[in-house]
């Protein structure tokens, strides 16, 4: 009968078969720069907006933060934003590129 | 959280005015990492940054084949902040059976959740649900309904309406909806719920709710899908509101035997809005045959009348 490997052996073999294993990390821009997705670029109208967060609340990619600035770098250009604002302080600007 | 008694007024509805009221309650940090590569104006992502948040760090997500076991991101990273167990269609609930079972045996009160579609709950991962319930897992199943197949192009599912066009029904879907909660209601768990992604408070507080009790709770999450019921992007709340003010959709929440009524559904179960102003909104129904429609309103009206006389049972 093998004897068993020494501990620290051990360790290293079930640290490769870990990494072996089909695991994903979380990380921001898991699935790239979505913002390139965009044809409509949602604009604030500082003027009009009341600041009362509808826009943050339904924004399914939660890329509006808490004062009201949209990452444009992931904000695939959806329009709720624009559509729910009650006082229609967005506006759908078609993207020049 | 310690549960309201069952019977007691359940919290106010998102008004405009007051929502920055209600938004304060829920917590800033967000579990969908920027971002999922769902379609523009999805339902999914919506609802499960909800979730998460009323679920918190310390949770397991299992989800079946769906569209949301794609839209995570692409290996090997992911746009999910906390574990997600991706396992087969049939295979959800009983994964989940085995998950709570192993945490619970290692001393860990670790959630877990399963986010399955509609397909994954009411077609394919039935037997496993049933199974799960009847053994009492404590965990929350989510059914995430967009009503189709979305993740391989809307085909029809047993939870898609009558009248529907999907790619698999041309001409209309024949067969009326499953219904999937009077299948649940009668596993009788201790706390069963239906939510719709057009209201996150009512989902944020029904799903914090149900992961206050010991034993299975089921959630129906209805979930306007803009690629497959053929809407534009950006009309995903519009639609979901009216689903609620038609009675299309009506959300209640039961326990301990008892149907409570939330609240954005108080004022539509009883003075609906015409149901066509909610069908109208989507191209799956365009051209509905006046057959099948009388037959959809039938079907709704005979729902809606019997959720009112459940509400209204002393």
């Amino acid at each position: 009968m093998k004897g068993r490997k020494p501990a620290g052996e051990r360790k290293e073999r079930r640290k490769k078969q870990r990494e072996r294993l089909a695991i994903s990390k979380p990380k921001k821009g898991a699935s790239g720069k979505t913002g390139a997705w965009r044809t409509f670029r949602p604009v604030i109208d500082p003027e009009k907006c009341s600041k009362c967060g509808l826009c943050s609340l339904y924004c399914p990619e939660g890329v509006i933060s808490e004062d009201l600035k949209i990452d444009y770098d992931f904000c695939k250009g959806c329009g709720i934003c624009a559509n729910e604002c009650p006082k229609k302080a967005i506006r759908m600007e078609r993207e020049e590129r | 959280m310690t549960p309201p008694a069952h019977g007691e007024p359940s919290l106010p509805p998102v008004f405009k005015r007051r929502a920055g009221e209600t938004m304060a309650q829920i917590p800033k940090e967000e579990y969908i990492l920027e971002t999922t590569s769902a379609c523009p104006g999805c339902s999914s992502s919506l609802s499960l940054r909800y979730i998460l948040k009323a679920a918190g760090p310390d949770t397991v997500l299992v989800i079946p084949a769906s569209c949301s076991s794609v839209i995570q991101g692409m290996y090997p990273n992911t746009a999910v902040n906390v574990p997600v167990y991706n396992i087969a269609f049939a295979a959800a609930a009983s994964c989940a059976s085995g998950m709570v079972a192993g945490l619970r045996r290692a001393g860990r009160e670790t959630k877990v959740i399963v986010y399955a579609g509609d397909g994954g709950t009411v077609d394919i991962g039935l037997q496993a649900l049933s199974g799960a319930l009847e053994r009492e897992t404590d965990f929350l199943y989510i059914c995430f309904d967009n009503e189709a197949y979305g993740n391989t192009g809307m085909q029809r599912s047993g939870s898609t309406p009558l009248g529907a066009l999907t790619t698999t029904t041309p001409l209309g879907k024949i067969h009326p909806k499953k219904e999937i909660d009077r299948i649940v209601e009668a596993h009788h768990p201790p706390y069963q719920a239906t939510a719709i992604s057009a209201f996150p408070l009512d989902l944020f507080q029904k799903v914090e709710k149900a992961l206050t009790f010991r034993g299975p709770s089921f959630i129906h999450l209805l979930a306007p899908c803009p690629t497959g019921w053929r809407f534009p992007h950006g009309k995903t709340i519009e639609v979901g509101r009216m689903a609620v003010k038609t009675a299309a959709w009506v959300l209640w929440e039961r326990g301990q035997g008892r149907l409570s009524v939330s609240a954005p559904s108080k004022g539509p179960l009883k003075r609906p809005v015409p149901l066509q102003d909610y069908l109208g909104m989507q191209g799956r129904f365009k051209g509905l045959d006046p057959a099948l429609l009388s037959r959809l309103q039938q079907g709704i009206g005979t729902n809606r009348e019997a959720i009112l006389a459940e509400a209204e049972r002393p």
